[in-house]
């Protein structure tokens, strides 16, 4: 029966820092279950968004509902239930991870035991060390523990894998995943398309306080009418020209010996490969490139914008 | 509730872990007892109204202690988690926003205290201190001025935008109150000018209430010393309570 009722829901959510309208009547709403990811460039209005939903901060506009609850009015009542990773936190310096997990568990009424999460975020050699002296990788992993240490229904993770190195960031991902296999709803920030590509299952695109677009990954990408990119080394003195009237061929790019043929359709490669082919050309290290939500994102910000994001 | 006691002990272990604040709670007035106590030591002395140097002195160093903890550490320790960020991912928890200030307080009283009884243990112990008031009194005296000075701290904490700030207002007032207060050079080698500015420092206020206490006063005699670090506390609670800020 709860399936039936969002998550989350937002209509017309907007809040201005004086004359700055930094959300600006954005509206959606996030599933039970669901993976639900917030992108945007810097100053997009991400913090400001996931703070209104977590009663960190109150809208000047619309209305939310999160959990059923309204954040500013049961602000007690949802945080009890919800995880909150912040962007901007910190603990005492002198705090000991385990004193951390252990103070955290102590606010909530039903918490989780604390010592598996340890393990689940790979810190358990660390919990006798002080928060000073943990690394950002480490910090940012004891405050995902931190926010599932009350075994929350929903959990917010704000520029979670910001500052992580790949592998960190991989090994973020497959907990997020896991996080949601245990049936909760995660919603997260990020400004890592790639991110976002993996690891939602929507994706809402902001820039300027205002949505963009709000669709599963897969669907933004071919809405972008996929343009397909087929790179290749020719010989020295290749001449490109040719290229250009072959059907679906778009763009013909020759920088050096590196030429990129950008196109539409599904035939371009075959149509490419045979003129190379016919024309005696030798080639190698020919690849394809598929558009992926990097490019949506720089479409969209780019149309949105004046400057696509930086202000 | 649990939360909050919690809190803290965490606290006051995160204290004792901080070499800076627990040496001028608990080291530095132990370091002056002994100076002075090696120099002067504690016989009666006409000059001390037939007291000895140490009996003066201690009652003079709690005023200290209550001083640094107040105007330094409260003010630097709410500060700094505010600009790092603490206070923030406390509020995200379903925690009181109050037990988080009340805990700061039960935290540095605590070590105040803990910092007064080593002291007046080192001192009897090694120079047979002299007490001729009563331990409630003196008691009262004691918490009054702690939750004074450290309203006072609050308010520094409230109305400085960053730690480095708060920092440097605590030094500024800190330094005229531990030296023109009495509380480390006794008052009675003051001249008279100085004297009569030690009228407008708050700590010689709590000097002259806990050496007064200290030797049988009643509260009574003190209606002054009292009126003012009343006052205090209850602008510095109003103060803060309008001014301060979570983030
Ligand atoms: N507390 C604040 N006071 C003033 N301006 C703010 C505040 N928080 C955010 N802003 C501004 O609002 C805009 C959106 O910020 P934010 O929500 O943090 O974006 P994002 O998380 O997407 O980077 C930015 O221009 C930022 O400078
Ligand atoms: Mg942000």
């Amino acid at each position: 029966m709860s399936e039936r009722v969002p998550a989350i829901e937002v209509d017309a959510l907007a809040k201005s820092y004086g004359r700055l309208k930094a959300v600006d009547g954005v509206s959606f709403s996030v599933g039970v279950g669901e993976i639900f990811g917030m992108v945007g460039p810097n100053g997009a209005g991400k913090t400001t968004t996931i703070e209104c939903l977590e009663g960190m901060r109150f809208p000047d506009g619309g209305a939310v509902r999160v959990l059923g609850l309204d954040p500013r009015k049961d602000g007690n009542a949802l945080r009890e239930r919800i995880g909150v990773q912040l962007q901007q936190s910190a603990l005492p310096d002198d705090m000991k991870v385990w004193e951390a997990l252990d103070l955290f568990a102590s606010y909530y009424r039903r918490p989780a035991d604390w010592k598996p999460l340890l393990e689940r975020l790979e810190i358990t050699d660390k919990r006798n060390t002080r928060f000073s002296k943990l690394s950002g990788g480490q910090k940012q992993r004891l405050f995902i523990a931190l926010a599932l240490v009350n075994d929350p229904e929903l959990v917010f993770l704000d520029e979670l894998t910001t500052g992580l190195d790949p592998h960190a960031r991989r090994s973020m991902w497959d907990l997020v995943r896991a996080i949601r296999e245990r049936g909760k709803t995660v919603f997260l920030t990020t400004h890592y398309m790639e991110e976002a590509e993996h690891l939602c299952d929507r994706v809402l695109v902001i820039d300027h306080g205002r949505i963009v677009a709000l669709d599963t990954p897969a669907s933004l990408v071919r809405g972008l009418k996929g343009e397909l990119r087929i790179l290749f080394t020719a010989e020295p003195g290749f001449d490109a020209a040719p290229l250009r009237a072959l059907p679906g061929v778009a763009r013909v790019e020759k920088n050096g010996n590196k030429v990129i043929v950008a196109g539409q359709g599904d035939r371009l490669i075959v149509v490419v490969v045979n003129a190379l082919d016919a024309a005696g050309v030798r080639f190698r290290d020919l690849r394809t490139e598929q558009p992926d939500l990097e490019d949506v994102f720089l479409a969209l910000t780019a149309e949105s914008g004046l400057d696509g994001g930086a202000r | 509730m649990k939360g909050f006691w919690k809190l803290a002990w965490v606290e006051i272990k995160i204290y004792l872990r901080q070499p800076e604040a627990a040496f001028f709670t608990l080291v530095f007035p132990m370091l002056l007892l002994f100076l002075f106590g090696s120099i002067y030591g504690n016989k009666p002395n006409p000059f001390f109204g037939g007291r000895g140097m140490v009996d003066v002195s201690t009652p003079a160093y709690l005023a200290m202690i209550i001083g640094s903890t107040g105007l330094l550490s409260i003010a630097i320790s709410v500060s700094s988690y505010r600009e790092k960020g603490v206070l923030r991912r406390y509020r995200a928890t379903p925690l009181r926003p109050a037990a988080v200030l009340a805990s700061e307080v039960v935290v540095h009283y605590l070590m105040t205290l803990l910092g007064g009884i080593l002291l007046v243990a080192a001192a009897r112990l090694v120079y047979g201190l002299r007490f001729e008031g009563r331990i409630v009194p003196v008691f009262l005296g004691f918490t009054l001025s702690s939750l004074s000075f450290f309203a006072v701290g609050f308010l520094l904490a409230s109305v400085a935008r960053t730690a480095r700030s708060a920092y440097i207002l605590g030094m500024v007032l800190y330094f005229p109150n531990l030296f023109l207060s009495g509380a480390t050079i006794p008052k009675q080698t003051f001249p008279q000018a100085l004297r009569a500015a030690g009228k407008f420092i708050p700590l010689t206020h709590v000097v002259n209430l806990l050496q007064g206490l200290w030797i049988g006063d009643p509260l009574g005699k003190h209606v002054l010393e009292l009126a003012v670090l009343a006052g205090l506390l209850v602008v510095g609670v109003a103060v803060s309570a309008k001014a301060f800020r979570w983030e």
